[in-house]
């Protein structure tokens, strides 16, 4: 079971930055080569970003690669990137499905034979893109999630951006809706006031309950405080745990139902009982042989 | 044999980074190097960009390194992207 809750953006043409990106907890690192680089400098930074992939130790964090976008500099950051084996590549601005199957074209004829298939996470950050958002989430089995870009698509619609995040609250619930639709995962927007530890906590809760399964970070200060968000807590756990022994005794006394503090436990409860605990497992907030 | 068409620079003077300018030669690698690390690791950074450059099959070249304690990684990649500015590759090496 992999965990994606964390995905920490890193300037792809900063060694140092690029050198310490591993060592924060991020469960995803990702390397960037859009907007933290300059269009004089993208030749250094793909040559930069694709040594690193291959030489910088990153521990349990997978390795993300932000691409440029399909029509400015995607093919020849491919090129360079793709030989240095990234476990994913994000695609921004991504307004359709037919994007992501021609990036996923250029990965196949790109990819050598023994090498590990390269997902796909596109940022949608368009109102073109979110109107699409089901076929775009449904496009291609490479396509493992989708990031909520915040910025560019208030620019778009012509909405202020807050804290708050009023003028965001339908475009995150249908980008959720549309992931958990198509079954990938979903990372909402990045939250841009790295000095404000307490409205990154307020805004993680927010996606969490709406259903996001992780949230980006532009500061390796973020990191914790999102894992930490997302990690089930001990009332969650402990609600999960009573589920499964509620279950267990039913199936034991031949009963199809079972009930806990009077409501009843249907299939979709039980289901999320099983993943709270599988995810709590997975991150040692209990035991191995504790379910 | 190849040569270096143009001079040209990769690199920042931020830490961890290295700055490297290359420019057409006539008397074999020529190489000056400025470092905050010279005295430990001054030679390990010689060696690197050398045999870079060498890798290119390039005999004649002039190459100026301030270094602010760039990894052997880093070195090698602003080494080759300023050659590739200068108008010599893409290499074919392995990125590592």
């Amino acid at each position: 079971m992999i965990v994606r809750r964390s995905a920490l953006f890193v300037p792809g043409n900063n060694p140092g930055m690029l050198q310490t990106a591993g060592l924060f907890g991020a469960d995803v690192v990702i390397l960037d080569l859009e907007d933290a680089v300059a269009p004089n400098e993208k030749d250094a930074a793909r040559e930069l970003v694709a040594r690193a992939l291959v030489t910088i130790d990153y521990g349990q964090a997978q390795k993300c690669v932000r691409l440029n976008s399909l029509d400015t500099f995607c093919a020849d950051d491919l090129k360079e990137i793709v030989p240095s084996q990234p476990d994913l590549l994000m695609l921004p601005k991504v307004h359709r499905a037919s994007d992501i199957k021609d990036l996923a074209g250029q990965l196949d004829d790109l990819e050598r034979p023994s090498q590990k298939r390269i997902e796909i996470l596109a940022i949608i950050e368009s109102p073109q893109g979110l109107a699409e958002v089901y076929e775009i989430a449904r496009s291609h089995y490479r396509l493992m999630g989708l990031l909520m870009g915040a910025e560019d698509y208030t620019a778009m619609v012509g909405s202020l951006r807050t804290k708050g995040g009023e003028e965001i609250a339908v475009a995150r619930s249908l980008l959720v809706n549309a992931c958990a639709a198509a079954g990938i995962e979903s990372f909402d927007a990045v939250f841009t006031d790295a000095n404000d530890e307490e409205g990154l906590i307020k805004d993680t809760k927010l996606a969490k309950n709406l259903g996001f399964t992780g949230k980006g970070a532009i500061n390796p200060r973020q990191v914790k405080p999102i894992n930490e968000t997302f990690n089930p807590s001990a009332t969650e756990i402990d609600y999960a745990r009573r589920i499964l022994k509620a279950l267990r005794q039913a199936e034991k006394e031949g009963s199809g139902v079972a009930s806990v503090g009077g409501k009843m436990v249907d299939a979709p409860v039980a289901k999320r009982a099983v993943n709270v605990m599988n995810l709590a497992r997975r991150l040692k907030l209990i035991g191995q042989g504790d379910d | 044999m190849k040569s270096v068409l143009k001079p040209a620079q990769a690199g920042t003077l931020e830490s961890n980074d290295i700055m490297i300018i290359v420019e057409p030669g006539a008397n074999g690698i020529v190489l000056e190097l400025e470092s905050i690390v010279k005295k430990q690791y001054g030679e390990s950074i010689r060696q690197t960009i050398v045999e870079t450059v060498k890798s290119y099959g390039l005999s004649d070249l002039n190459v100026k390194a301030i270094d602010k304690g760039a990894l052997d990684y880093a070195i090698r990649a602003r080494l080759v992207t300023a050659l590739s500015r200068a108008g010599v590759g893409p290499e074919r090496e392995g990125k590592a």
